[in-house]
């Protein structure tokens, strides 16, 4: 029994750490979304974001610097969506399924050319990494206090900043969106965008701002898998993450909290999936591993194409502002 | 810009509150405004009527930032001013209702209110102060709105009270009003005439935009006729007459407000019988609605958009079936066993105007002749065997053309490229050439211009002559009451009542459709057609 807690908070602990990326990228997709704009680019700039990160760290030595870059890198991938679908009106899930494409080719051909490591970045050295934070007395608490003390080490101490980042970023979410004149804003545009419009603010430059945002988000997502979570870039690293997110915030119903709920979600499918992997069960016997690690897909197949009719989206998603009196 | 003044508050307040000089505006070879020049007396009610497509919009979309004219000059309070985006003109202190509403659905009002002015000191005190502020004004002008309601909640009537108090809370002088009344009950027009009139007590300028003849002599000081882009007239209100006004935005005289001779209803050609429907929420859309329609009548269908008119054109066109309830068109019934098909229904003789032209009428990406025989196509005359043949489609839609006097009569022109009156004929003339038994139409006259409404007008009457049975639904109760044989009143997915052509007025209509009053409550209409009111059903069901 005591194994089996242990086990379950060791679940819950990589559960925080599997749902980072997600906890990023589907606050980048509230952002982009809640102002208008469909963001199914949230795959293609992490992955932009992620080889950046390790490409930049491994050349400067510095993690923060390739975060910055990461960033960078991912608010222009952002800026590109924004440019073909808010000044040229283009379809948004096309603009953003060719961003995706874009970094799949872009990030194994660059990393090749740099690097001859079959699209990879060399191995990241400690000290160009986020690494774990280590609380204060997490040990001596650990010994010394039953419970409460195993959970303070193991699940609260012990993770990177960008952990702390990712739910710090929810919060900031909340308050941005539901408490502020912008975000008053953000909302009005993805609902509504003529009443903003002919209230004298620009829908365009709302809907930039948000993408911005949407960018910074998605930069961090990447940054944490290729440098903190990871010690690298890998070709294809976020293998679905940017999916797996969208249909996180589409089933929290675009509202950052239940996005948070969502994210954990799949987060402690994959973090039970990696656990159970060769276990032996009653009856069922193994399960197949491939079948676990196959299960947040499922789930998000399931989750997507049952729920999505239930909920209502942002009213003015997928539509370009057009002007027209 | 020279926008070095604050406010123009003193004495020698210059005289024109609005003065528009030479304005012109072109979009591609189209003159939309052609030098036109208007001044707007400070503290009047001042109308600008025209037909659609007359420049009335773009105007006041100049005047509102929203365009830049190509030349010309605008003057506010005597101080020349140009608007190069709407946020420059708010400041200046014009504000505008529009035909749509611009709020957002799911905000409060007050959060509607506020949007975009919220302040610099953030939101939270934005909304406090904008509370304190809001309930002045509401008491000065009789404005009373719930301001924590959600707006996509209320009534019509009072989201239009959000939009005023919108441009209100924004220090708007000028208030201009695009089609203000489109969307309202009588009842709800007249607390609407009363708020404008105590605007214009507090000096508010009122710019009201609109094709109702009757509105305009009602409530405007001045009224100024637009028409193809030009400023065609200009006159004191009280000079002037409706049929005058009429001439003047057509070019030439019309019949306004006809009277038509009342129609011979013969045997009856449908009948409904407790039609109930329900949405996928399971909100009932239709409640036991019953009716008869007889051949050679119109059955007008009065209420306010969203009352479940839309849902009984779409049972009865065979689109959606009924939960509960059967319709019976001659020997067939049709109920939720046995729904009725659009297609079976059409060969039975039943043809449908769709109320929304654009969604289900036409489609706006095929030529002309393509969406003039939409539903018809299998029809052995337009083709051979599983083929249809273009050039006899063509020649069919020319003659559809001609007969219906579509202009352009063009059929290889995309349908999107005509007019809403000439996409309306185009659809009336595809339905009609059918020689329907039952004709079913929705809006046929929305976004239509005077001079095809009352074509439209005129060939319902002869169809109904021809002894065409026509349930009429439409929102503009002239249309239904200068139309129809009898008037059926809903609301809320209910027959409030149904009322003889004689017996209605106006007022009794407005309050059966906001639910006051029912239809035995108008008891001159029950006592006088009770036989009306219950429906008979044994000889159909």
């Amino acid at each position: 029994m005591a194994d089996f807690w242990f086990q379950f908070l060791l679940a819950l602990d990589s559960t925080l750490r599997v749902a980072t990326p997600l906890i990023f990228a589907a606050m980048a997709g509230i952002f982009s979304e809640r102002s208008g704009i469909i963001d199914i680019s949230l795959e293609g700039k992490m992955l932009m974001a992620a080889f950046v990160a390790a490409a930049v760290a491994y050349g400067t030595g510095s993690p923060w610097i390739g975060a910055l870059a990461a960033i960078i890198v991912s608010v222009l991938a952002g800026l590109l969506h924004g440019f073909a679908c808010i000044i040229h009106r283009g379809n948004q899930v096309i603009s953003g399924l060719a961003i995706n494409i874009l970094a799949s080719g872009l990030t194994v051909i660059i990393g090749i050319a740099l690097f001859r490591q079959g699209g990879q970045t060399p191995t990241l050295p400690k000290s160009a990494r986020f690494n774990s934070i280590e609380l204060p007395f997490a040990q001596y608490v650990a010994d010394n206090i039953p419970i409460l003390g195993v959970v303070y080490k193991e699940l609260i101490s012990g993770h990177n900043i960008l952990v702390w980042l990712a739910l710090a970023s929810v919060g900031i979410t909340y308050y941005i969106l539901f408490k502020t004149t912008f975000g008053l804003r953000l909302r009005a545009v993805g609902e509504k965008p003529e009443a903003l419009d002919s209230a004298g603010i620009s829908v365009s430059k709302m809907r930039f701002q948000a993408i911005i945002i949407a960018g910074i988000l998605c930069g961090l997502a990447g940054v944490y898998l290729s440098t903190a979570t990871g010690a690298g870039f890998v070709k294809e690293m976020t293998a679905g993450k940017g999916y797996i997110a969208l249909a996180a915030m589409i089933f929290g119903k675009w509202r950052p909290v239940p996005a948070l709920y969502a994210c954990l979600m799949f987060g402690f499918l994959e973090a039970v999936a990696a656990r159970v992997q060769g276990a032996e069960f009653p009856i069922i016997g193994e399960i197949s591993s491939d079948l676990l690690l196959a299960l947040p897909y499922v789930l998000t197949v399931v989750l997507l194409a049952g729920f999505i009719g239930g909920v209502s989206p942002p009213r003015a998603i997928g539509q370009p502002y057009i002007k027209e009196r | 810009m020279s926008l070095n003044i604050t406010k123009q508050n003193g004495g020698e307040s210059p005289p024109f509150a609005v003065s528009l000089k030479d304005i012109c505006k072109r979009f591609g070879p189209v003159r939309a405004n052609d030098s036109i020049s208007l001044d707007v007396l400070s503290g009047t009610i001042h109308g600008i009527i025209g037909e659609n497509g007359a420049g009335k919009s773009t105007l006041m979309s100049i005047l509102y930032g929203f365009y830049q004219p190509d030349s010309g000059q605008i003057e506010l309070d005597g101080i020349s001013s140009a608007f190069k985006q709407p946020s420059e003109a708010i400041a200046m202190g014009i504000g505008m209702v529009h035909q749509h509403f611009m709020l957002v659905p799911n905000f409060t009002a007050l959060e509607n209110i506020i949007l975009g002015a919220e302040g610099q000191k953030g939101l939270r005190t934005g909304l406090q102060l904008a509370r304190e502020k809001l309930q002045e004004l509401s008491q000065t002008y009789g404005l009373e709105v719930e301001l924590d309601s959600i707006t996509e909640e209320l009534p019509v009537g009072i989201q239009q009270r959000i939009e005023i108090l919108k441009a209100l809370y924004r220090g708007a002088r000028v208030l201009i009003l695009d089609e203000p009344t489109g969307v309202l009950t009588p009842q709800e027009t007249d607390q609407l005439f009363e708020i404008l009139k105590a605007l214009k007590s507090e000096g508010v300028t009122i710019l009201l935009i609109t094709h109702k003849l009757h509105e305009v002599m009602a409530i405007t000081d001045v009224v100024s006729v637009m028409r193809q882009g030009k400023l065609v007239a200009h006159t004191k209100t009280n000079d002037t007459s409706p049929e005058w006004l009429a001439e003047q935005m057509v070019g030439r005289s019309v019949l306004v407000n006809s009277q038509f001779a009342p129609g011979k209803p013969d045997k009856i050609a449908l009948s409904a019988h407790n039609v109930c429907v329900s949405d996928k929420r399971g909100f009932n859309s239709l409640k036991s609605v019953s009716f008869e329609l007889s051949e050679g009548e119109i059955l007008g269908v009065a209420g306010i958009a969203g009352n479940g008119q839309s849902e009984l054109l779409s049972v009865l066109s065979g689109i959606i079936k009924p939960a509960i309830g059967a319709f019976a068109i001659g020997e067939n019934l049709f109920n939720s066993s046995q729904p009725a098909d659009p297609a079976f229904l059409r060969q039975l003789g039943i043809a449908h105007v769709p109320e929304d032209r654009h969604a289900e009428g036409l489609i706006l990406q095929f030529q002309a002749f393509e969406s003039s025989v939409l539903g018809y196509e299998t029809n052995p005359k337009l083709g051979r065997n599983l083929l249809t043949d273009p050039n006899i489609i063509k020649e069919h839609c020319s003659e559809l053309m001609n007969s219906f006097d579509v202009r352009p009569p063009n059929p290889k022109l995309l349908s999107s490229q005509f007019s809403g009156g000439n996409q309306q004929k185009l659809v009336l003339a595809r339905e009609i050439s059918s020689m329907p038994k039952v004709l079913l139409v929705g809006q046929p006259t929305r976004g239509v211009d005077i001079g095809a409404i009352e074509f439209i007008h005129n060939t319902l009457i002869k169809m109904r002559d021809r002894g065409c049975a026509i349930l009429l639904v439409s929102v503009e109760l002239e249309e239904i009451l200068s139309l129809s044989d009898r008037i059926m009143v809903m609301n809320a997915g209910e027959v409030v009542g149904t009322v003889d052509k004689l017996d209605a007025t106006k007022s009794m209509l407005g309050k059966m459709m906001s639910g006051i009053a029912t239809g035995a409550a108008s008891a001159s209409s029950a006592s006088a057609s009770p036989e009306l009111t219950i429906p008979n059903l044994k000889g159909g069901m």
